[in-house]
């Protein structure tokens, strides 16, 4: 860390951590209420519980990737932030609203939530990830703002590297991308081909320009390898991503009553999508080989090299087997998208956030890594919730696929409930799955309390005592 | 390699290749909306069906259905739902949630009146005659 205001990413950081951990938690609710319906009901019905599940997870990717911004964006500029106060009062604007629209969801029954902000006025509420009500939305807004303006003035009073050039810009494209939120149509097939703008041009577009932004960071930080061939390589990655991403949102478009060129649009464009990323696992590798030191933050190495592979895995692998149009004909809405959307969001969002928190946390509590205690806790937490969300992975197309074979195949189809019944297995080890899950994540933040501290200056210590 | 393909070219097939496919999006978008009234008979968006979706959107319903393979996967498609049950039954069914079966999946109770359930089997009974490509496989959904 070689400026002052980078330090303000650090709360952005923490609460990141402790959202990802409600996030779990809600999740294990939901996940629960698959094996026992009753559960927690009328309380928290599974409505509120994967609303809450799946808000808390864009509240908590948008608070890392903002905490990667202040701490990148002046580090890339050679320069202080704009302004650290702007970002610190973000922070905590961000962090209340976000934490009142979770109570509310808990406390509020939604109807009443819609009545009370002026849904009816300007209807957005009731679509998925898009929930909050309006008033949420709006501050969503405003706090995309006073990033974009705190670090685009960073970024013009400093040095211009096509690094800090993508991030930022990709910055303006998730705040630009979620205007379609306020645009809901009475038309239901035009208000979901709408809502894909904001939903696939997040995860499968302009997310995918941050994450090659915090890899290629993390790479030229830890490996010194010269920013040209990184740089190169990024805009080569970004350029497959939005060339097989912007038409493969085709495949999204297959069976919501749009038009039929979309089935093969979609799916010609959309098999290609995997390409950016077995491109990204290739980058990492190769720089990680090409290094000119040894980083004493091996724990960082780990996430940034296991990101590319389970992204590919998640987003690549198991996008590609439900992207074809004739077999999403039978996995459409089933829990075999549920297997894709788990694998790569986490492979990919979910765990370049932790490789950026990874190598910017121990800089920003003033040590060059943590100790080998602390690591060895947390890279056994990268390890038990890999293996737990492909598990959980596994589980979810378990069930995805009984669904395709007992409901929607054969002449005497079952009822979805009768169905879900025969899935009853999958969906037990999936809760397992779940908690081996929170088990890692709680591994990986018993790390920060780990003390002790690793580097060169312990190394040189260790050597003169 | 590093002299023949330098890092302003990658740049520039970014910048073109988005530039070139976005166009092509924008193009298929346009007629994609001209299509859509048509195949989703846009011209029987009565008052009733509008004020039926907006009681499904206020009340969160795909968060636990789907409603053409969107939504949450914890209940049952409510796009051909029309088709599979029937006006009656729906109606019905929403009335007497939630059914208190141990163990069973729980429905919350809404309180809808007479008319509301009216215009939400109106919505209902238009999404269900949407050209979807012929999705759902069959009336299970």
């Amino acid at each position: 860390m070689n400026f002052r205001s980078q330090l303000v990413a650090k709360p952005y950081f923490v609460a990141a951590l402790a959202l990802f951990l409600g996030q779990i938690l809600f999740g294990l609710i939901a996940g629960f209420q698959y094996v026992d319906g009753t559960f927690l009901f009328p309380a928290i019905p599974f409505s509120v519980s994967r609303m809450v599940h799946t808000n808390l997870l864009i509240v908590w990717l948008l608070m890392a990737f903002m905490g990667a911004a202040y701490f990148i964006v002046p580090e890339e500029a050679q320069t202080e932030l704009y302004s650290p106060r702007l970002a610190l009062a973000t922070f905590w604007v961000f962090l209340v609203a976000g934490a009142l629209t979770i109570l509310a969801y808990l406390l509020v029954p939604y109807s009443d939530l819609a009545a009370a902000t002026g849904n009816a006025m300007l209807p957005t509420m009731g679509r998925g990830y898009l929930e909050q009500p309006l008033p949420t939305k709006v501050g969503i807004v405003l706090v995309a703002l006073s990033l974009l303006f705190n670090i685009s003035m960073t970024l013009f009073k400093g040095r211009r590297t096509s690094l800090n050039v993508i991030l930022v810009g990709a910055l303006w494209g998730l705040a630009l991308l979620f205007l379609p939120a306020f645009y809901f149509p009475e038309d239901t097939v035009k208000a979901s081909y709408g809502w894909w703008w904001v939903v696939h041009g997040w995860v499968e577009g302009d997310w995918e320009l941050i994450l090659s932004a915090l890899l290629g960071f993390i790479l030229i930080k830890m490996t010194g390898v010269d920013r040209e061939i990184v740089e190169k390589w990024m805009y080569v990655i970004i350029a497959m991503t939005l060339i097989s991403g912007i038409i493969g949102i085709g495949h999204h478009y297959y069976y919501i009553g749009a038009p039929e060129y979309w089935i093969w649009l979609g799916s010609v464009f959309s098999a290609i999508e995997p390409i950016p990323f077995i491109m990204l696992i290739v980058f990492s590798i190769r720089m990680l080989l090409k290094r000119r030191r040894e980083n004493p933050n091996q724990a960082a190495m780990l996430w940034a090299l296991g990101t590319p592979i389970v992204a590919f895995l998640g987003a690549g692998l198991w996008g590609a087997m439900i992207t074809l149009a004739p077999v999403q004909y039978y996995a459409h809405g089933s829990n075999f998208t549920a297997a894709h959307g788990h694998l790569a969001f986490f492979g990919a969002y979910a765990m370049v956030s932790l490789a950026i928190i990874s190598y910017a946390m121990p800089l920003l509590r003033g040590r060059v890594a943590n100790g080998i205690a602390a690591q060895r806790w947390e890279m056994s937490g990268f390890w038990i919730m890999v293996i737990s969300m492909l598990a959980i992975a596994l589980a979810l197309s378990g069930a995805g696929i009984v669904t395709a074979f007992s409901q929607r195949m054969g002449d005497h189809p079952l009822s979805f409930m009768d169905t879900q019944a025969q899935e009853q297995v999958f969906f037990w080890l999936r809760e397992l799955a779940g908690v081996g899950f929170l088990a890692g994540l709680l591994a990986y933040l018993v790390s920060f309390f780990v003390p002790g501290e690793a580097g060169y200056d312990a190394a040189v210590k260790r050597a003169l005592s | 390699m590093q002299q023949v393909f330098t890092k302003a070219m990658a740049r520039n097939i970014f910048l073109g290749g988005a530039v070139f496919f976005l166009a092509i999006y924008v193009a298929l978008s346009v007629d994609t909306w001209r299509q859509i009234p048509v195949r989703d008979h846009a011209s029987e968006l009565s008052a009733a069906v509008r004020h039926g979706k907006y009681l499904v959107d206020s009340n969160n319903c795909i968060g636990c259905h789907t409603v053409n393979g969107e939504g949450a996967y914890y209940a049952p498609e409510l796009g051909n739902v029309y088709t599979r049950r029937g006006p009656d039954f729906i109606k019905q069914w929403i009335k007497i949630q939630p059914t208190g079966v141990p163990g069973r999946r729980q429905m919350p109770h809404f309180d809808f009146s007479d008319a509301e359930l009216n215009d939400l089997v109106a919505y209902l009974q238009w999404l269900s005659h949407i050209d979807t490509n012929h999705w759902p496989p069959n009336a299970e959904g």
